[in-house]
């Protein structure tokens, strides 16, 4: 499929990451449930991009499957998946495993569960660099004390030797990013970072990833369900819905005129100051279940432009303009503000 | 501007609307508990000398960071945790005690929405049944009325009454919060309690619930405390808002009047860093107001304001005396330097 691919014809040295056609299907439990169709995904090194859902979109999945994180009851397939100019499909389990924290790395949303209780900060940041870099432990601890200080923690040379309980949240959520970052991966994913964080931590948190993403030029897809932190932070933006992706393009015209029904319900349905006392435009139902998705559009359902067409065919991601896609039969009447 | 008819020590704001009568009274509450090894206790000062007043069919939002007591407050408010020290008065009757009756009286008239949809239902009791149980707990009802009232208050929250056979893993987030919601309105309380209500739905079902509230509100006339960290949700729903900061009220008044002229030097700091939801306002957050330091944990909390350590108009002043709350252009501000705060905002 060349439709749908979110205009990301940089050159082939700057792409970050380049995802065409990944399917996830979960085999688990005698019934397979598909919950990732047809995701193509472009970062190009330096770019901040967003893949915006809500739970149950699959966009986890999708971090999880480019990672090669997966389970024996998860198939993952795809027409290509290059990270930073590596072709990770063709590659054997133990060259896949050195990728991962070296060309390619994930921040995990719960900061308490992805750290080793019972080792020091030290030593978790520092196992990155002796068993990729081959560093004594001297060498290691003493890059971690830098990165700590890279990320923003206060006094590192005294913190380096406590563990993750004696930290904060936001804290360790920087060290989940400083452990992401240790070794300069050309590709970071980040899945939801700042979800469990208090809003000024967020903005600390938001800050230090562009900061990165400026000093170390690293492509960054950014995981969340916060319209909020998009509209901050993205260059592009994926919106994802029962696994597939429904419009790509440029953050601002995205978020501008949305191309999509849902996107722009989900742009509606946030409380605004101006709205204040009237009642929330609302999306009726409740997201599909991956397991159920609906005939037709996925969409179809809860869409307040629905047709007779959308219950039946399935609209294609295709490009309705330089740089965005959508994937809804009346997108054009979206964006010509034919209906409303 | 301000009428102050009663004496009592509240300030100025929580007496202006003198209009609605005050259904639950919050003096001075405080909690603290004790943790740490039996050798070297600590003791975490959750909330520290709370005061607000809830007038009936308004309501009140509570902002703050986590650990800054909102959740603590909530549970006192409902009778859940009993207060170390100050009064909770509810229509006139003090509650503090928590006595089997204080505690009897406040459960029918004050009523909690959790945060969690997912584990806040018993997932072996029908939907009816819970609905049902604060009636059955309560001893208010024969069986037959309360199945007629479980359908009279799924038909209330959007459920259709058929529902009630079935158990709570039958829906989805949104829809058992609506069940939790029934819940809570089955004694018909004049005041519910939602702490971080709506945090744990997605954003799409969100509205639908905060709309549900709204409704409620206005139709059955019950005053809510609102409790959130979501500034634009509470923005949204509530007629006054309070910011808490490390267990204390760092400003309390009209919504409008504290989100566009905040005059705590915490309050414009938190607006500044939530990202906003409108693109003509992207990259809102780079001019932020930066806060130094980490958020400081209630263990040990600073000498006099606790917000000094991160406050960029702190003085020695600040470092000593904890200010107390008072009225300053249509807010409550517990801050030396309101003035300077507002003017500097205004500049800016």
């Amino acid at each position: 499929m060349t439709t749908g691919s979110t205009g990301g014809s940089a050159a082939e040295g700057q792409v970050a990451l380049r995802v065409r056609d990944l399917n996830v299907t979960f085999t688990g439990g005698g019934r397979a449930v598909h919950a990732v169709r047809n995701v193509d995904l472009d970062v190009a090194r330096g770019e901040f991009v967003a893949l915006l859902g809500e739970s149950g979109s699959g966009k986890s999945v999708t971090a999880r499957a480019i990672m090669g994180l997966t389970d024996e009851y998860t198939r993952v397939e795809a027409a290509e998946l290059v990270v930073a100019g590596t072709d990770i499909l063709t590659l054997g389990d133990e060259k896949r495993r050195l990728m991962r924290g070296e060309r390619m790395s994930l921040v995990l949303q719960d900061a308490l569960s992805a750290l080793n209780p019972v080792m020091t900060i030290g030593n978790q940041i520092g196992e990155l660099f002796r068993v990729h870099r081959g560093a004594t432990r001297k060498q290691a601890r003493a890059s971690a004390i830098e990165l700590l200080g890279l990320v923003g923690i206060p006094a590192p040379k005294n913190r380096v030797d406590d563990y993750p309980h004696q930290f904060s949240g936001g804290m360790r959520q920087r060290i989940l990013i400083a452990m992401a970052i240790a070794l300069e991966p050309e590709m970071l994913i980040a899945d939801e970072p700042t979800t469990a964080l208090d809003v000024t931590v967020q903005a600390q948190i938001l800050d230090l990833l562009g900061r990165l993403r400026d000093q170390l030029g690293m492509g960054v897809l950014l995981i969340t369900h916060d319209l909020g932190v998009v509209m901050e932070v993205a260059d592009r933006l994926a919106v994802m819905y029962a696994g597939r992706i429904v419009e790509s393009g440029a953050a601002d015209t995205v978020l501008g005129l949305p191309a999509h029904p849902y996107t722009q319900a989900l742009l509606r349905s946030i409380p605004d100051a101006a709205v204040k006392g009237q009642e929330l435009l609302t999306i009726p139902g409740s997201p599909p279940s991956p397991a159920q998705t609906p005939p037709g559009c996925s969409f179809n359902p809860r869409c307040h432009l629905a047709i007779e067409v959308c219950r039946t065919e399935r609209p294609p991601l295709v490009d309705v303009a330089l740089g965005r896609a959508s994937a809804c039969h009346r997108s054009e009447e979206l964006l010509h503000d034919l209906v409303h | 501007m301000t009428s102050s008819t009663e004496s009592a020590p509240t300030s100025a704001v929580l007496s202006r609307v003198d209009g609605p009568r005050v259904v639950l009274e919050a003096t001075d509450l405080r909690r603290t508990f004790t943790g740490g090894s039996r050798l070297r206790p600590t003791h975490v000062s959750a909330v520290d000398g709370v005061s607000l007043r809830l007038h009936a069919g308004e309501v009140l939002g509570i902002v703050g960071e986590s650990g800054c007591g909102k959740s603590t407050l909530a549970r006192m408010l409902v009778g859940l945790e009993k207060p170390d020290g100050g009064s909770l008065i509810y229509h006139g009757t003090d509650v503090t005690r928590s006595t089997r009756s204080d505690r009897r009286l406040l459960r029918t008239g004050v009523q909690m929405i959790f945060q969690d949809p997912y584990t806040s239902l018993d997932p072996r009791m029908t939907v009816g049944d819970i609905i049902a149980e604060p009636m059955a707990a309560t001893r208010s009802a024969p069986a037959a009325v309360r199945r007629a009232r479980v359908a009279e208050l799924l038909g209330l929250v959007g459920l259709a009454p058929e529902m009630m056979s079935r158990y709570p893993h039958q829906f989805s987030g949104g829809q058992r919060q609506r069940i939790g919601i029934a819940r809570a309105l089955a004694l018909d309380p004049d005041v519910l309690v939602c702490d971080e209500a709506v945090s744990a739905l997605d954003v799409s079902v969100q509205a639908q619930v905060i709309n549900l509230l709204a409704g409620l509100q206005k139709r059955l006339g019950v005053a809510i405390v609102f409790i959130a960290h979501d500034l634009s949700v509470v923005r949204h729903i509530a007629d006054r808002v309070a910011v808490m900061y490390l267990g204390r009220v760092a400003e309390i008044g009209d919504t409008e009047t504290v989100y566009t002229r905040p005059a705590h030097p915490y309050t414009q700091a938190l607006l500044s860093a939530t990202p906003s939801h409108s693109l003509a306002d992207r990259g809102k957050l780079s001019r932020r107001r930066v806060l130094g330091g980490e958020p400081p944990s209630p263990v040990d909390p600073p000498a006099g304001c606790r917000f000094n350590p991160r406050c960029w108009l702190a003085t020695d002043e600040c470092r000593t005396d904890a200010p107390a709350l008072r009225g300053f252009e249509l807010r409550d501000v517990s801050c030396h330097h309101a003035e300077q705060a507002l003017a500097e905002a205004r500049l800016a």
